[in-house]
This record gives structure tokens, C-alpha cells and sequence, in this order.
């Protein structure tokens, strides 16, 4: 398969960027969309390198940077905005799950970083996710000791608390939620942590203070608030319901009456 | 030398030697914890919940990972499960068990002591897990469900769904982000470690580059934790992710600390085949689907024609034609054999002309059965997302075809050689999880990675590493104005000057795919005399051609992804070639490791305990120098030495 990429280029956060197009062929079908941009950087490399090539104007700012670790969809690494959606055309998956099956041959791809404000460009398509860590120290945990624990067996969980627990869970930290959501709300992100503890007893003792540092915490970052678009929940690649928003919200509440 | 290799087992009776140890570890008082400072190195499973314990307990910790943030680190990916001996099943589980287990799947290579203690501890770590509120899967009841997982014959395997590594992981990470609002950790992101700095022979702190601004810098502490991980990407093809690498590891080695047993790699039965050239990174389908999926091959040729041509499906093969190699070859285990074992009877199906893809290189791995015997929805709770994952890939749904799979590069055993207190034999410098070598010998069992990386941080290093500190609470902060650490930031320097002076022509991944095919065709998954001697020296030319010849774009002072990946690969060549030294002068087969002048008529893998019952451990002799091996041998004091059997 052939086609055309047009990718965001900026060479560091104070720099501005601009798009640069590039024409790649030869594409696998079942390549994926990272083993596409791995082809792409190989040949930027040896165009880079050779006088023919330059000379012929295939100049470009090099090989293009991008987030990517696991490339099996768990670690939440790669990001990218494509053709207008965050991880790109098809549903619930991340940008390394994304095949190249889902493009038209000899179409032209655009390639944006996830934008945000509380996410600075760090190079071309990389960002800087520091942000969501932050939220998660202000109140994403358990209050445990290490040592401290009685025998699993001896909290109960009901079989459905726990997969809905799991289903929030399975959150994975990219970031497409914020990206896609038009206030740049971390909502469904806070929310699926939130939810996830508070589903279970072991949780349900700091689940209001939780909730709402959390929440206070993502306001101080400039993340915006939630006005329940719902985009967050189309293009978040686990699926993750809003409904956790909504368990947010009456954790939040419980911790705002009692103040 | 060979005093350095004291490997601190205490005596008495295999299950009380952790509760003596710990009884002579010498203590640090709270006041003092927090005049030491404790250098973490990578937030796996190992790293984060070792620098989280640490943090609680008032040390100093600064903990450093290359991803954007320590939720990344590869562990998140692992699917299946942890195991742990709690005999929640009423199935006669107990720690001996899960000791005995562990020991035989490793193909008597590890020492008893150390996987006795990983037994001891492994029932604590599920507690702690679930204290952190890690979803794990529950019966209707409430209580904890299990699954079962190879080369063993109880359920002891806890899950969450296929992201078991995920969910321990994120409460590791959530006990570390507890730890940094607490002010007792700070977690640097984008750093990584490209030197060990030893002062007056103990190590003392690290250079690592700054991945955003390029810059080097120097980190100093009273002790230095490695939790690293494996160096399975010197493969180029493994199921690691992209950025897992061995440098860390390998500068300590270059600074002093032994490697131990390198030729012990793991190659997972279950990933999903190659598909082409273009492919840079495998994917792992869970050991757990050996639970309820078959794994075979067609019996007859024609049928093999026919689906690589794909004039049929796979489900139209009626089952009288088919072959389930693994429940015909050992029926006591079925398809729940040893991970090496279930490798190496795939591609003993595959030479001989089973293969059933078009590349001749994959087997079926069916779930027609469990989804008729255990209906969609129970199939869809156990393993909804694996079949998820595999759909989005290969665009075949498991629901109504086999999955295709074919073993794959996975874990490495083999690591940084440490004590019983996980100490290196650089004083100061401890490694854990799959960093270090000691729990799994020759091969891991399913489910005990996980297992090993939080006992390693929840449980040993936070105990073990007080003895060592314990005298140490007087002594300034490390001063990182010190020359050796002027003189290791000056030789790290020099390695990237030297990169980018070379200016040649040849991308970096395309020599790393040239080391990948060299290692997998003679250091994979059969290895001869013949083939480990041409590794070497193949090895060799190709780092000349490195050194001549490749590429780095971009600069220093900047986010550059291709100077990472360069200076990678220098440590992958010479890891590399350490593992097929190792592999050369282990002519035994053993585990993952499979020689094959010695092996049985039926095939089978064929130990040599008179000549091989110990831990290779290399030590470093300088560049282009042979390095010399040390030998710790293993001593099986309360279980008897068998050959591994599967079949009854």
C-alpha cells in the first residue's frame, strides 16, 4: 500500500511547528500504524544521508519522533491524533493496535500530537503526559503499608463490584480522553481511577477526600471541566464508560457536604 | 576471585532459613532511614514496589525510568496471572509445593534456598495486592478466584482478567505516587541510566541522561537498585516492549558485577507468528489460554497444503485428522507442559512440514471445546480481551477459528548474579526481578515473574538492604562532584561523541535486526557447538560494521530516539555475545536452553548434572578481552534431582 503522511514536525516546546508531508510505499496491510512510521523513519534516515536524495528536495526535520513502548495496547505509551481522532479511524484500540487494513491505498494520512494544554509538545508528536502522575499522587491510591495486610479472602467482594472495579481499572493513562474532549477535561481519566477503588470496601474509606483532591488537582493543572459530551468515551481505546463519571460526581458530592 | 561468589544461604532446615536470616539482618533505626539515600532503577513490578517500601519505611529513594511516566514499564504488559500458594482450591497447594514446582520447571537450576523463600513470601503478596484494591478476579461468593497454569498440576494462578501485570502494577505505581506526595520519593521520568558509579569499590550512584534535554547527569546515593528487566530485545523480535533493554545491567557488569547464566532465555510458546518483514515487535498471547484452548496440527500433509493455501478452514479439518502433539506427547500435562517444553514440540511439528501458515512457522491453538463445554460468557470473562487483541491483529476471531501462534523470545532468566540478600558483587548494588538470575534457573514457570519481582520489592530487598545501610547512616551524602563520577560521566560522554563521529549510512534497527536473525538462528531455540562459534564471530563483524558504518541522527541536547536505540545496541552486541559464550560452554541441555549434542533419542532435552549442576557466572576482563567464568555450584540439599517428566 501507498500513501501519503502529513505529520506534525516541532523541534522542542519553545519552537513552533509546522507539517511536513512525506510519501511512503510498499506498506503491508497487516503492518501496523507504528511499524508504518518505523518504515517511514528508516527512510528519512537514508534520504537524510543521501546527496541524491536532498538534492532531489527530499528534505525533511529527520527521522519523526513518537511515543511507543509495549506496542500491545496495555502500556499506554503511544498517543497520536489521526485523521482527526485520537489512536486514529478504528474504535477502541490504541494507535499500536491500529492496522493498516483500516486505510484507503494511496490516501493521505494527517498526524497531529495529542493536543492539550496541560499535555506541552516535548518533540513533534511526543507530549508531555507528567500531568496525569500528578493527579494520581494527589489521592489515586489506597493508604496501605507495605506488611500491613490481612488475607485476601478476608474482603469480600462481590463478583460483579469486582468487574465493574476492573472495568474502570482498565484505564491505561494515554491521554486520548483529554486530547479528544473539547474542554480538555481529564474527567474520564480521574473518574476511572476514582471509580475503580470506590467499587471496592477496601477503598470506600477514602473514596470522598479521594474523589475531590483528585478533582482539585486536575483544575490546578489546566485541565478543563466536564460538560458530558461523551466524547472521551467514544475514543477511549478500553472502552471506559462515563458512567464512572458519574460515580465521581456522587463521591465528589459526599466529600463537598461533608466539608 | 571465587570469594566474591558467597552466596550468604543460611543454614538450617529450607524453611526456616529466611526467618534466621532475617533474625541476624542487622537494622536501620527510623531516625536514621532518612539520612540514606537509596538509588531505584526502573519501575517495573521489582522497581516500583522496592522504591514504595523503601519510601514508606523513611528512606531517601530516587527511582528512574526511561518512559514518560513509571505506569509504563513492561510488566504492565504481562497477561495471565500471579501465582501464589495459598490452597484457596483445597487442592493440596502448599509453599513446598509451589518451592518444588518452581525448581523442577527450572530444570534443577536455581538455588533451593532463594526459591523456597520466593514460595515463603508469595501468599503476602496477594494480600498486599489486594489491600491496594487490585481488581482480581472473584468467584460469585466473593472469595478470590484462581486459574491454573503450566507445568503444574493445582490452581494457584490469581488474575485480573489478561491484565494481571497491569492491575499489580498500577497498585505498585499507586504505593510509589503515594510515596512521592509523601515526599519520601522522587521519581525521575525520561532518565536513563547509561553508568554505575563505584566510589572506593561500593556503588555509590548513577549517570543517567536526561531523555528530553539530552543532558547527562549524576545521581549519588548510599545504594544502588537495579530493576531493570530483561535483555530479551537482544532478539530485535521479542514479546518486550520496544524500549526494554539490557544497559543498565550491562554497565554494571562492565563496572564489576558478575552475569550470571546469560544463555537462559525464554521462548514463550503462545506469541502470535511473524508476519512479514516489516515487524519489529511480537505479541504474547496469554499462558493462560493453555487453560481451556488445544493446541495441534493437522495429522495429514494434504491438509497442511490446503490451509496454507487457504482453500480450507481450519475448523473443516475433522478431529480424527488432527494431531494434539502436546496431550499425545505427555498426557499427564497435556497442554499445560513447561513453557520450554510446549516451544520445542512446536517447532519439532513445524520442521517436520506442520506448520499451518503460509511462513510454515505456526500452530493452532483451538478453543472450540472450552467455548461448547463452558458456554461464550465464562470464555468471554477469561479471556475476553486476548481474543480481542488477536481479532484487532489478525483480523480472525478466535470465537470461530483457532488462534495461530508460534514460540517467540520472551523473559530471559539469566542476570546480574546477586546473594541471597540480592546483592551483587558490587557492594552497595543490589538487583531484582528479572534483572537478577536467582530464582527461575533454567526456565520460568508461568505466573512467577510477577510473582518474583514483588517479592524481590514488597518483601526481600527492603529487609535484606538495612544490613548493608546499617552502618553506612554516618557517612556524608554521596558527592557527585567526586572524580569518579566526573571520570564515569566523561567515559559516557566519549561513548556518544564516538556515535555520532561515525556518520555512516546504516540506520541502527536495521543492524539490530542483523544481531536479532543471528541470535534467533543459532542462539534461539537449538543450539550447536557449530552455530554458537559462527554467532560470536558473526557477532563481531557486525559490530565492526556498527562501528564503522551506522547512522545517528539529530544531536546530543535533545529528545533524540535514535541515540537511544544506538547506544542499546552497543550493549546488545556485547550481550549478545556473552549469551552465546555462555551457551557454548554450557553443553547441556537444560530449560530454555536446548544443546543439540545432548538430548535423548526421543528428543527430549538431556541434563548433565555431573558436569553442569552450577551457576555460570561471567566476570568482566575489559574490551576485547575473554571474560572469566566463575562457578557457584548448586547444591540440592532436600529435594532429590530428577529428569523432568510430563508424560505420567
Amino acid at each position: 500500500m501507498d500513501f501519503n503522511l502529513k505529520i506534525w514536525r516541532q523541534k522542542n516546546a519553545s519552537e513552533k511547528g509546522h507539517f511536513e508531508t512525506y510519501h511512503i510505499s510498499g506498506i503491508e496491510e497487516d503492518a501496523s500504524f507504528l511499524e508504518m512510521l518505523d518504515i517511514l523513519n528508516e527512510q528519512l534516515i537514508r534520504e537524510g544521508n543521501d546527496p541524491v536524495a536532498i538534492e532531489r528536495g527530499c528534505q525533511s526535520s529527520g527521522p519523526v519522533s513518537f511515543d511507543h513502548d509495549c506496542r500491545e495496547g496495555i502500556c499506554g505509551a503511544c498517543s497520536l491524533y489521526i485523521d482527526g481522532r485520537a489512536h486514529g479511524p478504528d474504535d477502541h484500540v490504541t494507535t499500536c493496535q491500529l492496522f493498516m487494513r483500516h486505510f484507503k491505498d494511496g490516501a493521505t494520512i494527517t498526524v497531529e500530537p495529542f493536543r492539550s494544554p496541560a499535555f506541552p509538545i516535548i518533540k513533534d508528536l511526543v507530549v508531555d503526559r507528567s500531568a496525569f502522575d500528578k493527579i494520581l499522587q494527589a489521592g489515586g491510591f489506597i493508604s496501605v503499608r507495605t506488611g500491613a495486610a490481612q488475607d485476601g479472602n478476608t474482603i469480600l467482594i462481590p463478583h460483579d463490584n469486582a468487574e465493574k472495579s476492573m472495568d474502570a481499572a482498565a484505564c491505561v493513562g494515554c491521554g486520548a480522553c483529554v486530547a479528544t474532549c473539547k474542554n480538555g477535561s481529564a474527567m474520564l481519566f480521574v473518574a476511572a481511577r476514582v471509580s475503580s477503588l470506590a467499587l471496592l470496601p477496601q477503598g470506600r474509606p477514602e473514596a470522598a477526600t479521594r474523589a475531590k483532591n483528585m478533582v482539585a488537582k486536575m483544575e490546578e493543572l489546566g485541565f478543563g471541566g466536564c460538560t458530558n459530551t461523551r466524547a472521551c468515551e467514544m475514543e477511549c481505546p478500553k472502552g471506559i464508560s462515563i458512567d464512572h463519571i458519574a460515580r465521581l460526581n456522587r463521591e465528589f458530592l459526599k466529600a463537598k457536604f461533608r466539608d | 576471585m571465587a570469594e566474591k561468589l558467597i552466596s550468604k544461604i543460611p543454614d538450617g532446615p529450607l524453611a526456616e532459613k529466611w526467618t534466621k536470616r532475617k533474625s541476624e539482618l542487622r537494622l536501620v533505626n527510623p531516625n536514621n532511614r532518612r539520612k540514606l539515600e537509596i538509588i531505584v532503577v526502573g519501575t517495573g513490578l521489582g522497581g516500583a514496589s522496592a522504591a514504595a517500601s523503601l519510601g514508606e519505611l523513611g528512606y531517601n529513594v530516587k527511582v528512574f525510568c526511561i518512559s514518560d511516566s513509571p505506569r509504563r514499564a513492561h510488566s504492565i504488559a504481562a497477561q495471565g496471572g500471579i501465582n501464589a500458594a495459598k490452597n484457596y482450591q483445597n487442592d493440596n497447594d502448599a509453599v513446598y509445593r509451589l518451592f518444588y514446582d518452581t525448581i523442577k520447571g527450572g530444570d534443577y537450576r536455581s538455588r533451593e534456598a532463594n526459591v523456597y523463600r520466593l514460595a515463603e513470601v508469595s501468599a503476602a503478596i496477594i494480600d498486599q495486592c489486594v489491600a491496594q484494591g487490585v481488581p482480581f478476579a472473584r468467584e460469585y461468593g466473593g472469595y478470590l478466584a484462581n486459574r491454573s497454569f503450566g507445568g503444574v498440576q493445582v490452581s494457584r494462578t490469581f488474575y485480573a482478567r489478561g491484565q494481571t501485570g497491569q492491575q499489580l502494577l498500577l497498585g505498585a505505581y499507586a504505593a510509589l505516587n503515594r510515596q512521592v506526595a509523601a515526599g519520601t520519593v522522587t521519581s525521575y521520568p525520561r532518565h536513563e541510566m547509561l553508568d554505575l558509579v563505584i566510589v572506593n569499590g561500593q556503588a555509590k550512584g548513577i549517570i543517567a541522561r536526561n531523555l528530553v534535554t539530552g543532558k547527562l547527569e549524576r545521581f549519588g546515593a548510599h545504594a544502588v537498585v537495579i530493576a531493570t528487566g530483561g535483555y530479551g530485545n537482544t532478539y530485535f523480535l521479542s514479546t518486550n516492549a520496544m524500549n526494554s533493554n539490557g544497559s543498565a545491567a550491562w554497565q554494571c557488569y562492565k563496572k564489576g558485577a558478575f552475569f550470571a547464566n546469560p544463555c537462559f532465555a525464554q521462548i514463550h510458546p503462545t506469541c502470535i507468528p511473524v508476519h512479514g518483514d516489516q515487524q519489529c515487535k511480537l505479541t504474547l498471547m496469554s499462558e493462560s489460554l493453555r487453560n481451556d484452548g488445544r493446541i495441534w496440527v493437522p495429522k495429514k500433509m494434504e491438509d497442511v497444503m490446503k490451509l496454507r493455501k487457504k482453500e480450507i478452514k481450519p475448523s473443516q479439518i475433522p478431529e480424527e485428522d488432527r494431531d494434539y502433539y502436546l496431550e499425545r506427547r505427555y498426557p499427564a500435562f497435556g497442554n499445560l507442559v513447561p513453557r520450554d517444553v510446549a516451544s520445542r514440540a512446536a517447532k519439532e511439528r513445524c520442521d517436520a512440514g506442520y506448520g499451518v501458515n503460509e511462513t510454515g512457522l505456526a500452530v493452532f491453538l483451538d478453543f472450540a471445546d472450552a467455548i461448547k463445554r463452558l458456554g461464550h460468557q465464562r470464555v468471554q470473562e477469561r479471556y475476553g480481551n486476548l481474543f480481542d487483541m488477536y481479532f484487532k491483529i489478525n483480523n480472525v476471531s478466535p470465537w470461530e477459528e483457532p488462534m495461530m501462534i508460534y514460540p517467540a523470545i520472551h523473559y530471559t532468566m539469566g542476570g546480574i548474579w546477586v546473594d541471597y540478600d540480592l546483592q551483587t558483587t558490587i557492594p552497595g548494588l543490589y538487583a531484582i526481578g528479572e534483572a537478577n538470575f536467582s530464582d527461575h534457573g533454567g526456565n520460568r514457570l508461568g505466573a512467577s515473574a510477577l510473582m518474583q519481582g514483588l517479592a524481590d520489592g514488597y518483601f526481600v530487598l527492603p529487609v535484606t538492604i538495612a544490613d548493608y545501610l546499617s552502618n553506612k547512616f554516618a557517612e556524608p551524602k554521596t558527592d557527585i562532584n567526586d572524580p569518579a563520577f566526573e571520570e564515569a560521566e566523561k567515559a559516557v560522554q566519549a561513548r556518544i561523541d564516538k556515535l555520532f563521529s561515525i556518520k555512516g549510512k546504516k540506520t541502527v534497527d536495521s543492524l539490530h535486526k542483523k544481531l536479532g536473525n543471528i541470535m534467533w538462528e543459532y542462539v534461539g531455540m537449538a543450539r550447536s557447538e557449530e552455530g554458537l562459534k559462527k554467532a560470536i564471530e558473526e557477532i563481531k563483524e557486525l559490530k565492526k560494521e556498527f562501528y564503522e558504518d551506522v547512522c545517528v541522527p539529530g544531536e546530543q541536547n535533545q529528545f533524540n530516539q535514535e541515540l537511544e536505540k544506538a547506544l542499546r545496541l552497543e550493549d546488545f552486541f556485547e550481550i549478545g555475545e556473552l549469551m552465546a559464550r555462555d551457551a557454548l560452554n554450557r553443553n547441556e541441555s537444560c530449560g530454555g536452553h536446548f544443546r543439540v549434542e545432548s538430548q535423548t533419542e526421543e528428543g527430549e532435552a538431556k541434563r548433565d548434572d555431573a558436569n553442569y549442576m552450577y551457576v555460570a557466572a561471567w566476570e568482566y576482563k575489559g574490551e576485547d578481552k575473554e571474560p572469566e567464568l566463575h562457578k557457584e555450584p548448586l547444591k540440592y540439599e532436600f529435594i532429590e534431582v530428577k529428569t523432568r517428566n510430563y508424560k505420567e
